[in-house]
């Protein structure tokens, strides 16, 4: 057998990834938003659960130290935002663990953009108009969606109030598999993954957003108008079924901060995962003072993969994680 | 037999599912903005044939099934069992039984290999050659002379399938079938 060299995107595609490229990088020129490029390797990493982080020992003028691949360039985007950038952008090569299928590849391209003083509001508007700046046309009116209408309408079941024991018995028959030990987000989640997102966008971007504030990240939360529940203050786009971008109105209180890494890397201790550094530098701008804003990651190569019509982020990018 | 997680999950891959032997057909990775991970995984129940659609935790693991697939010529069949042995030069013989065939028994034809599923060491499912030649045992009368009009007629072959024909073929040719699709490819 002939070991297989060939790139896993056509010379042509590729081409017409750089004009996509191109586009993004025009786009935010018109709008004065800065690009920046942050490194790729940092002393801290994501602590979120569901992501795995990969790290390496690297010799430093400090001595050996344990340095992380970024999950999304965020952390160092956010000091520099405390350090007076004003508005970022950047297209970063990030990094997560075991993600490989038709819309996941370990090392991936992700266009992340910060907009201090933008509402989540305005920040959704400004996605949107990237979005269909760079498919070159106008995919539909935008929808607003929300978490709990999602679940309502698709499962007849609040997300917020329901019984986690009618959650679980809902998320295993519709999975097919034992949830009865799962929690709630997981349930959720599972829900999310196999009922709902595969009709999301079908007909022009939809915008979920009032997550539960458990699936806040990195963002704010705020109280539910209707009921005073909590929510994140967060939303996602979906189009054709893919989930597009991920934004938040973006936390700055460095006690909350702290809070949700020492939980993170307590819950994953708890699960039998390793702990990841907490990235000091980053609490230190935050108690130096971040300006209030939102900001958004989107994955650059499901968008390309839109944008030409392709069945695969594989095929828009040189070489996958399978043939790099 | 080895356990297999998820993420070593991929096309071809035999695993044992609710007691039956199955191989992986596809893998998709699926992940909600910041969530849990699942693998929807679609299985080719050996024995049965049918495809199963599953849901695993990324992560979660499956026992290996002890599958293999072997060349095997027909030997001949007994109305019981339909025998068949090695190419390998061992002599090795083995008694499949007329489930384990299921459509391929129009197919057989003695001294022609085919691939023969072991589970545990039993014939599970036999697959024929994607092509066979095999002889027209019964069709009406061959048409002179229309040979681009591109009519057909049934014609049973020797192995005992039934096949559209061109017109222009008689009784008694070779002919070579694409057992995939059951069609007539060209004489022999």
């Amino acid at each position: 057998m002939t070991t297989d060299w060939r790139p896993t995107a056509s010379i042509e595609t590729l081409r017409e990834r750089a004009r996509l490229l191109a586009e993004v990088r025009t786009f935010f020129a018109e709008r004065d938003v800065l690009e920046v490029e942050t490194p790729v390797l940092g002393h801290g990493g994501s602590t979120d659960v569901h992501l795995a982080s990969l790290s390496l020992l690297a010799t430093t003028p400090a001595g050996r130290a344990r340095l992380w691949l970024q999950t999304s360039p965020e952390f160092h985007m956010k000091r520099l935002l405390v350090a007076g950038s004003g508005p970022i952008f950047q297209l970063a090569r990030s990094f997560r663990d075991g993600e490989v299928g038709s819309r996941h590849n370990i090392e991936f391209t992700m266009l992340e953009w910060y907009r201090p003083g933008f509402s989540l509001d305005e920040l959704i508007g400004e996605t949107t108009a990237l979005i269909h700046a760079v498919l070159g046309r106008d995919s539909g009116p935008l929808r607003r969606r929300r978490y709990r209408e999602l679940f309502r309408e698709a499962l007849q079941l609040d997300p917020f109030a329901v019984e986690l024991d009618v959650l679980r018995s809902t998320a295993s028959e519709r999975g097919g598999l034992d949830m009865n030990d799962a929690g709630r987000d997981g349930c959720l989640d599972l829900l999310m993954s196999l009922v709902i997102e595969p009709h999301l966008g079908r007909e022009g971007p939809d915008v979920v957003v009032d997550y539960p504030a458990s699936q806040a990240a990195l963002a704010r939360c705020h109280r539910d108008e209707e009921d005073g529940e909590w929510v994140a203050s967060r939303f996602e786009v979906y189009l054709d079924g893919l989930e597009l971008a991920n934004g938040y109105d973006e936390l700055t209180d460095v006690d909350e901060q702290l809070a949700r890494f020492t939980e993170d890397n307590a819950a994953r201790r708890q699960l039998g995962m390793s702990g990841v550094d907490i990235d000091r530098r980053l609490l230190a701008a935050l108690a130096h003072g971040m300006p209030a804003g939102s900001g958004v990651a989107l994955g650059m190569d499901r968008l390309i993969q839109l944008a030409l019509g392709k069945a695969s982020v594989a095929e828009v990018m040189a070489f996958s994680t399978l043939n790099c | 037999m080895a356990n297999y997680s998820t993420n070593e999950f991929k096309g071809g891959l035999k695993v044992m599912l609710d007691g039956d032997p199955c191989a992986i057909v596809e893998n998709e990775f699926v992940k909600p903005g910041k969530g849990q991970a699942f693998n929807r995984v679609k299985l080719r129940n050996l024995i049965t044939g049918r495809v199963w659609e599953r849901t695993f935790k990324s992560g979660e693991s499956l026992e290996g099934a002890d599958v293999m697939d072997l060349q095997m010529e027909f030997l001949y069949s007994d109305g019981d069992m339909w025998y068949f042995m090695k190419t390998d030069g061992s002599f090795e013989q083995y008694a499949v039984e007329k489930k384990a065939l299921g459509d391929t028994t129009k197919w057989l034809k003695e001294q022609v290999a085919y691939t023969v599923t072991l589970w545990d060491d039993n014939a599970i499912s036999v697959t024929p050659p994607n092509f066979i030649e095999l002889e027209v045992i019964e069709t009406d009368p061959g048409l002179k002379g229309d040979t681009a009009q591109g009519g057909s007629k049934p014609a049973a072959l020797s192995s005992g399938a039934v096949v559209r024909v061109p017109l222009f073929i008689n009784q008694g040719e070779v002919l070579k079938i694409d057992t995939r699709s059951g069609e007539y490819v060209s004489r022999a």
